[in-house]
């Protein structure tokens, strides 16, 4: 972003405030993220940088929190992370088989009352946290689901469900459906068709879609709090046990791996989001 | 349509526009059935549920179905300022004795508690009498009653009774605007110093409406930035907005939580800028400030996002023709520019209101005692005082409120032009 010779000065000025705050907000929304990654190695129990760590000094860094994590006496992480990747693997395909057929109906030109069903689907989304979770119990302690992972389960499908129709339509908004009838003239049946045409066009739509659903329901917390028992506990209910009570490095420990994760989620949706904009022939 | 098309025949000699008609209706079955079972999954498992809390909200069939003779006695009952008739002690008393015998009576007794302060007592007393069957039935159960305690003999008492006759009853959502049903039916407000709902509702709002301001004031210039830099920097850029927007929750709250402490790095900084001194450290955290930071920083990408895909789609020639013809670059922007964001900044802004107005583990964890928002209370009533009626009231006014905001939001921008990335 160079200026042109001409700029006059206060607008010279203006433009480096400007860059300065860009710089400042930018630096706000990431930093915080890089915290936790060294105190993570701390040798102390403290949750400060320590004047070994200061100073760079090797023995002020250790991975007993990361031992502690895995092999820690009562630790909660190993069951709480076997939970919650059970819990959001199923919770992804299940949103995954429901959203897709729901987007495929949904961008059909045919489809009835349009706008009020999608709103109904996209409502989870919306409605606040809180009042999903005193719904969904109300209905899984009926249904006697709730403290099981089943239930948890069909109440991460309700959640992650909306982002999977919202990616599934945008990706069939730019859909040419003159290759399903193609497929049909040419004697294919509707099964066949959405198997070899329509799927492996629309994926990476349906992927990414799944990844929000996996991510929802693995980051979900207000829901799973009413709904969990002992056995079903998973990591984000562990993170909200372990901050209201003691800060500890092994929770530092555990968030440094979901960061990991988090930027693993990241550079694949990027890539799918990527790789569809080519397939669509949009080129930005 | 005009009579020749009607003539024009499908091979099969059905009317092309019969057979046009059909094969309209089996696509739009076509297209029903398969969103149907999502749709039905989401009703039977969500919307159902939702209609549940309402029901759950304004259900005060307990007492009716506790007291029916009393209750049918009270018809009768007609100057409500002087004691009731005999009719009704008796009914009462019919009815107290039958739920005494299916150890009942403590739930009735809490829930008249409830409504007017001392029953507990003295429906404990008529107990003891009926369980020492000291009560003789053939002479007049009124003097009796009245007899042992001097609140039976206080009309406001058998009011309050009859005030739970109804099945349903709107005092929950009263009490969520700290409100309540007075002994006369009207409706009154409760004393100054016990109006805790209505600061938490105010609360709610205003971080809320804050948070969204700060949003938006930070995301404006960084969603500027990404939409007019060259692809490569703006790429790299853009995982400084993703990043945080894909990482746990709970992650970003416990940074805020270290960053923020009195020992913490932020504090740190101020110290060593010389803004503060060492032994007179701010308390950042268990406040609002603790609040607002953390909020902010966490639906910042959720104003980003729908900003920066509106203005990616604003040429910057635009932008030059408003300079080249004469306008300074502020008069430039502000009158070519903005008004071509706003639907970016519409969109930004409620969906962060949205977010905010529900928000509940990150005030809980950084908000301390001033953290506490409509949401925890809600939180509050479900697990530790299982007053669930009264949860699902509050969650209600709450989701009124949202979907309000909702309807506004699909009125400007469209649910379906919802952006993700």
């Amino acid at each position: 972003m160079a200026l042109p010779s001409y700029t006059e000065t206060r607008y010279r000025i203006w433009h480096y405030i400007y860059i300065a705050i860009c710089t400042f907000v930018f630096f706000f929304l990431i930093a915080p993220l890089f915290v936790i990654f060294p105190l993570s190695f701390n040798a102390e129990e403290f949750l400060v940088f320590s004047e070994g760590m200061k100073n760079l000094d090797p023995d002020a860094f250790s991975l007993r929190w990361y031992k502690d994590m895995i092999y820690g006496t009562k630790n909660p992480w190993g069951l709480a992370a076997k939970n919650s990747f059970i819990i959001a693997i199923f919770a992804t395909i299940g949103s995954i088989i429901l959203g897709t057929l729901a987007a495929l109906g949904l961008s059909s030109r045919h489809m009835p009352y349009k706008g009020i069903i999608m709103a109904t689907l996209i409502s989870p989304m919306i409605v606040p946290l809180i009042i999903s979770g005193v719904a969904i119990f109300f209905f899984m302690a009926k249904a006697g689901l709730a403290a099981t992972h089943t239930g948890i389960v069909l109440a991460h499908i309700i959640l992650g469900t909306p982002f999977v129709v919202i990616t599934v339509t945008a990706t069939l908004s730019g859909f040419d459906h003159s290759v399903t009838r193609a497929a049909a003239s040419l004697g294919s049946n509707p099964v066949n068709t959405f198997m070899k045409i329509t799927l492996p066009l629309i994926l990476p739509g349906v992927i990414s879609g799944g990844l929000f659903a996996f991510v929802t329901s693995f980051d979900e917390v207000v829901v799973v709090l009413f709904l969990a028992g002992l056995e079903n506990t998973t990591i984000p209910v562990q993170m909200w046990t372990g901050l209201r009570e003691q800060l500890s490095p092994t929770i530092l420990a555990v968030a440094t791996c979901l960061i990991l994760l988090s930027t693993l989620i990241l550079v694949s949706a990027e890539l799918l989001r990527r790789r569809s904009e080519r397939l669509r022939g949009i080129n930005r | 349509m005009s009579s020749e098309t009607k003539q024009i025949l499908t091979t099969d000699g059905i009317p092309l526009e019969v057979s046009l008609k059909k094969a309209e209706k089996k696509n739009k079955i076509k297209a029903f059935l398969l969103v149907a079972p999502l749709l039905l999954f989401l009703v039977i498992t969500y919307i159902f549920p939702i209609g549940d809390m309402f029901m759950r909200s304004v259900d005060d069939r307990m007492v009716t179905n506790m007291l029916p003779k009393t209750f049918k006695a009270m018809e009768k009952w007609e100057n409500l300022d002087e004691l009731p008739p005999e009719e009704v002690y008796r009914g009462f008393y019919e009815d107290y004795k039958l739920l005494a015998e299916n150890q009942q009576h403590g739930k009735l007794g809490q829930r008249l508690n409830k409504e007017k302060n001392g029953f507990n007592t003295i429906t404990k007393k008529l107990f003891r009498q009926i369980k020492r069957k000291k009560i003789d039935e053939s002479a007049s159960l009124k003097e009796q009653i009245n007899k042992l305690h001097k609140r039976w003999r206080d009309v406001e008492y058998w009011q309050a009774i009859k005030r739970t006759a109804p099945p349903y009853t709107a005092s929950k959502y009263l009490k969520g605007m700290d409100m309540y049903f007075a002994a006369d039916g009207s409706i009154a407000q409760v004393d100054e110093d016990r109006r805790i709902h209505r600061i938490l509702w105010l609360r709610t709002l205003e971080i809320a409406f804050f948070v969204t301001l700060f949003c938006f004031f930070m995301g404006y210039p960084i969603a500027h930035l990404l939409a007019t830099l060259p692809m490569k920097y703006s790429n790299l850029l853009m995982i400084c907005v993703l990043l945080p927007f894909w990482t746990s929750l709970l992650v970003r709250t416990a940074s805020w939580m270290i960053l923020l402490q009195q020992q913490g790095i932020v504090n740190d900084f101020f110290v060593m800028i010389g803004l503060v001194a060492d032994d007179n450290r701010p308390e950042m955290m268990y406040n609002k400030v603790g609040t607002y930071v953390a909020m902010t920083q966490i639906l910042l990408p959720f104003m980003v996002l729908p900003l920066y895909s509106v203005m990616k789609t604003i040429s910057p020639s635009l932008m030059r023709a408003g300079k080249s013809l004469g306008g300074t670059p502020f008069v430039a922007f502000w009158k070519v520019y903005f008004p071509l964001t706003i639907p970016g900044i519409g969109a930004g802004c409620l969906l962060v209101f949205i977010l905010a107005i529900g928000y509940y583990i990150t005030p809980a964890l950084v908000g301390g005692a001033s953290g506490t928002l409509i949401s925890n209370q809600i939180a509050f009533h479900m697990k530790t005082t299982l007053d669930w009626s009264f949860a699902s009231a509050m969650g209600l006014m709450l989701l009124t409120g949202v979907l309000v905001i909702y309807w506004i939001y699909n009125k400007l921008v469209g649910v379906d032009n919802i952006k993700l990335g």
